[in-house]
């Protein structure tokens, strides 16, 4: 349709969220996904209001008994309902990783976004820094700021945020790097634009979309770290209910009482499922939007 | 040209389309009837859009993702193309019927060598054995006139220059001895130079071979010059179908009339006739003439009633309902006149002295160790004074360093030498940071490509209130007043403002892209090939635009591009350079005329006209510039008109010659001018 026949289509930002939330629907793999983590949310905000049982009700009698009416997915080596804890576990992981993950996205997608502005011997010289840190494994690095400053969320935020913001300098630099070499960047420039201008106006806009599919696949990555270490005994504290803790709690029974370990599984990759198809969904969206939009 | 009664490819009532998201079915080509005969050339021509390039790559059988054929065949050779098994096909393509692509350079695969490539060619497409292949691959390259073939099959594409890769190309096609080659725009890319080489070595190699040749291109003095036949298309439909001379010299439709019009002359210091409006969008061409719109013509029967193509008592075929009065109409006269201010008392705006730009700097030893560095700038020695309310041609091939020059002046680039002087009296500095804004404001750059130039994500109107804000801090009603007025400045208008980039054709882009360098409020404007992105009626437009700019206004223009005939139409003063080295300068009248530097005279010979009976004039080899730059003359290795060792070694002197204009050769001007009218 010729453009100028048409009434002038809408740019809001709300608008483009819509557009972009039904394109992400419009796919089998985005309803699935996007359902999936949705209910995930509405389980970690209403969990406490609709638990059958309370999670640190101990009761001896109860020891591992397997499914039951009463108790769906059994109890654990302490007589508690398996089921209550799976329901609540996710509460402080989708907690630290909901707040970890936009604070690494912003200043990951801010550093990346000026050092590919910038360029440069400065740039490189940056880069090989982040080579550094991505050389190094991510357990390693946590569990020593674990161990020096201990645990909880005051804790746990920022660490993730900072580990998890690292990966995201690189795609963001070389996202921007794609735009500063066109024109309306160097219009820009030679216009004497400041660089904080030309990052807000002329380059996130055009980030931005990779850097939501990047927010999107470190929620998962961060969400599965916070887990493991969980497991490892250095995330949430007992008797508060944690899938990665479950799993730790449950492991040595896994032979005769399967359910302590099955349904915190079940939950975790469930979540970290829904994200990743929702990240799949959504970039494929935006790259199309961007086919779409190329002239016929 | 005998022709056989057999048509060799033959296309009856083609109609392709796609269906889009709505579920509408928007046709791409709609009835086409088309023959061709062996031996035949024939032009294809037309907007971007038009369809012409569906139509050959149907001619193949080939339809890109989602077209699909709504009606009507075609067929080669009698066999019907979409319906031939996958083998089949296989079999036609490349072998009876050869495609040669726009981008030869993308084409070739990089990492094989020209004669390995090749040879596959013959092996898929030719009965030639593996033992006599080698000798036929030099026989092939030398057939496309490739200097030294022998050495040129160890080579790989990319170091060919881009008509050297074309030629490969056109070797490839040739490799299984095709009955019909398609041409998707072969020379779009290509310098005027090498075009015109490529476009001889094609008109050569149709005679030579007997092969048939469907020629697509926007460019109808490449047509001229290849084609015996010329096929007008708009908004998928053919319009207009006869011979090179009645539809380039006499054409029928008014829409082949308007498009002659709208391409600038190398002879005509005027400014062409732009052709309003676009062509409607696949199903939006309505129950009448598709060109209705635009037409200067039209009457209400055209609107309502489709006309059908027709033939005519000359033998043409043509889709107009008043035909008959379109070829009683004169040929299109002279376009407008450019007023032209006298410039003689007129301020410096900008004065370059001996500015050089170098791409390399120095390496972290050399720095270390305080050397410079060594090797020859980019640019070199350009001293050049613009006057007020002046515009100078900015002249020169690809590689020829005029971008560049407008990046130094507009200080995206630092120089290594010289200064910039603005107005008179202040230097500009090399880099944006250190300039105020008022100078800023004053040097305003267009770039040439708007689909690059303007930010996807931004509305017009944030586009424009850009400057407004950095520049004169407004804001609310001001800032959207400006805006409003600038729109209407450059024939858009306020309702504009909410666009995006996307939703504008590439003419309306290239405006909001002269309305955001305007409402600065500029003194010198720099137009880096604003136009060659465009389509040629579009071009005219602009054209007329920043013509009517500049009168109202009075600003100074930096014109940069390739395209001779272009500069002619907007140009006070041109300026050529070769290398990054400045050649000839001086007032256009002058600088079109005799004597020219030998560079001026190749381009100004290579320039192709939509004319049949002109003929360029080849007078230097398109061969690949070495680097670094010679030493002495720069144009030195490609110079028809060399005297000997003194052009090797010593850079030659300006020479004055009547009326400002210099021209900067070792041969003495009067002597020159001898050569060269003795040629013409």
């Amino acid at each position: 349709m010729s453009a100028t026949l048409l009434p002038a289509i809408k740019n809001r930002p709300h608008d483009r969220f819509i557009g972009m939330l039904r394109g992400v629907m419009s796919r089998p793999s985005g309803a699935i996904g996007l359902s999936l983590v949705v209910l995930h949310l509405a389980l970690a905000i209403f969990s406490p209001l609709i638990v059958p049982y309370d999670y640190r009700e101990i009761s001896a009698a109860l020891m591992l008994n397997g499914p039951s009416f009463e108790h769906w997915f059994g109890t654990d080596h302490l007589g508690r309902d398996i089921f209550t804890r799976t329901l609540l576990g996710g509460r402080e992981a989708i907690l630290v990783t909901g707040i970890a993950t936009p604070i690494a996205v912003v200043w990951g997608g801010f550093i990346g976004i000026f050092f590919g502005l910038v360029g440069g011997r400065i740039d490189e010289f940056m880069m090989r820094i982040v080579d550094a840190f991505l050389s190094l494994p991510w357990i390693l690095k946590m569990l020593v700021l674990i161990v020096t400053f201990g645990t909880g969320i005051g804790v746990l935020v920022p660490t993730l945020a900072f580990f998890y913001g690292i990966p995201v300098i690189r795609i963001a630099r070389a996202a921007t790097h794609d735009v500063v070499a066109r024109d309306f960047v160097s219009a820009a420039k030679a216009r004497g634009h400041g660089r904080i201008t030309i990052i807000r106006r002329e380059l996130l806009p055009n980030v931005l979309d990779t850097l939501m599919v990047e927010g999107a696949m470190r929620w998962s990555w961060m969400l599965l770290a916070f887990s493991s270490l969980s497991f490892l005994g250095f995330g949430v504290s007992p008797p508060t209910p944690d899938w990665g803790l479950m799993i730790a709690d449950a492991r040595g029974f896994m032979s005769f009482a399967p359910g302590g370990v099955l349904a915190p599984v079940i939950f975790l990759s469930s979540l970290i499922i829904g994200i990743n198809l929702t990240a799949d969904s959504l970039a494929k969206t935006l790259g199309i939007d961007r086919i779409q939009q190329a002239p016929a | 040209m005998s022709v056989d009664s057999k048509p060799l490819i033959e296309i009856r009532d083609l109609s392709i389309g796609f269906t889009n998201r709505a579920q509408q079915l928007l046709p791409i080509l709609r009835n086409i009837d088309l023959t061709v005969h062996a031996g035949e050339t024939v032009g294809l021509v037309g907007e971007s859009g038009s369809g012409k390039s569906t139509l050959a790559l149907a001619m193949m059988g080939y339809l890109g993702n989602p077209l699909k054929v709504l009606a009507g065949s075609t067929s080669f050779r009698d066999q019907s193309t979409f319906d031939l098994s996958a083998r089949e096909l296989e079999q036609i393509r490349g072998g009876e019927l050869a495609l040669i692509p726009q981008n030869a350079g993308q084409a070739l695969t990089p990492t094989l060598r020209i004669g390995r490539q090749i040879s596959e060619a013959l092996e898929l497409h030719s009965k030639v054995d593996e033992a006599s292949r080698p000798a036929r691959v030099i026989e092939l390259l030398t057939q496309v006139r490739l200097p030294d073939p022998a050495a040129l099959v160890r080579r790989y594409p990319h170091e060919l220059s881009g008509g050297q890769q074309q030629r490969v190309a056109v070797a490839m096609a040739l490799a299984g001895e095709p009955d019909a080659l398609l041409l998707d725009e072969p020379t779009t890319g290509l310098d005027v130079t090498t075009q015109a080489h490529v476009l001889e070595l094609l008109r050569d190699l149709a005679r030579e071979t007997g092969t048939a040749m469907v020629y697509v291109s926007h460019d109808l003095g490449a047509i001229a010059r290849v084609c015996d036949r010329v096929v007008v298309m708009y908004a998928g439909e053919i319009v207009l179908d006869g011979s090179v001379r009645q539809v380039l010299l006499k054409p029928v439709h008014p829409y082949a009339r308007a498009l002659l019009a709208s391409i600038p002359k190398l002879r005509d210091a005027s400014l062409p006739a732009a052709l309003d409006g676009r062509p409607p969008a696949p199903g939006d061409a309505g129950i009448g003439c598709a060109f209705v719109k635009r037409c200067a013509m039209a009457e209400d029967r055209c609107a309502t009633e489709r006309p059908m193509l027709q033939a005519t008592k000359a033998g043409e075929r043509v889709r107009c309902h008043f035909h008959e009065k379109v070829a009683q109409l004169a040929a299109p006269g002279p376009g407008q006149a450019v007023e032209r201010s006298t410039l003689a008392q007129a301020p410096d705006v900008l004065a370059l002295d001996d500015i050089a730009i170098s791409y390399t700097s120095p390496g972290i030893l050399d720095q270390i160790l305080g050397r410079q560095a060594s090797d020859t700038p980019t640019v070199d020695d350009i001293s050049i004074v613009i006057r007020k309310g002046e515009t100078l041609g900015l002249v020169g091939e690809s590689g020829s360093g005029k971008s560049t020059i407008l990046k130094a002046i507009a200080g995206l680039i630092p120089t290594c030498n010289g200064s910039i002087t603005f107005n008179g009296d202040e230097l500009l500095k090399a880099s944006v940071d250190q300039r105020g804004k008022d100078q800023l404001r004053s040097i305003q750059l267009i770039f040439q490509n708007p689909d690059d130039s303007l930010n996807p994500r931004q509305t017009v109107a944030e586009i424009l209130a850009q400057p407004l804000r950095l520049y004169f801090g407004l804001s609310g009603q001001e800032l959207h007043d400006r805006s409003v007025e600038i729109l209407e400045r450059v024939r858009l208008g306020g309702h504009y403002l909410e666009r995006l980039p996307s939703q504008l054709s590439g003419g309306e882009k290239q405006r909001v892209a002269v309305a955001r360098a305007f409402i600065a409020e500029p003194e010198l404007v720099l137009c880096d090939e604003v136009t060659s992105a465009l389509d040629v009626s579009v071009q005219a437009a602009v054209l007329e635009l920043l013509n009517r700019l500049q009168r109202e206004l009075g600003t100074t223009y930096v014109f940069v591009s390739h395209d001779l005939a272009v500069v002619r139409a907007l140009a006070d003063r041109v300026a050529l350079l070769y290398q990054g080295r400045l050649c000839e300068i001086g007032p256009a009248a002058q600088v079109y005329g005799l004597p020219s530097h030998p560079y001026t005279e190749v381009l100004l010979g290579a320039v192709l006209e939509p004319d049949p009976d002109t003929a360029p004039v080849l007078s230097a080899d398109d061969v690949v510039e070495l680097s670094p730059i010679a030493r002495g003359c720069p144009f030195q290795r490609r110079c028809p008109r060399r005297v000997g060792d003194v052009c090797d070694t010593e850079t030659p002197p300006w020479q004055q010659a009547i009326g400002k204009h210099a021209i900067r050769c070792h041969i003495p001007l009067d002597e020159l001018q001898q050569m060269q009218t003795g040629l013409a």
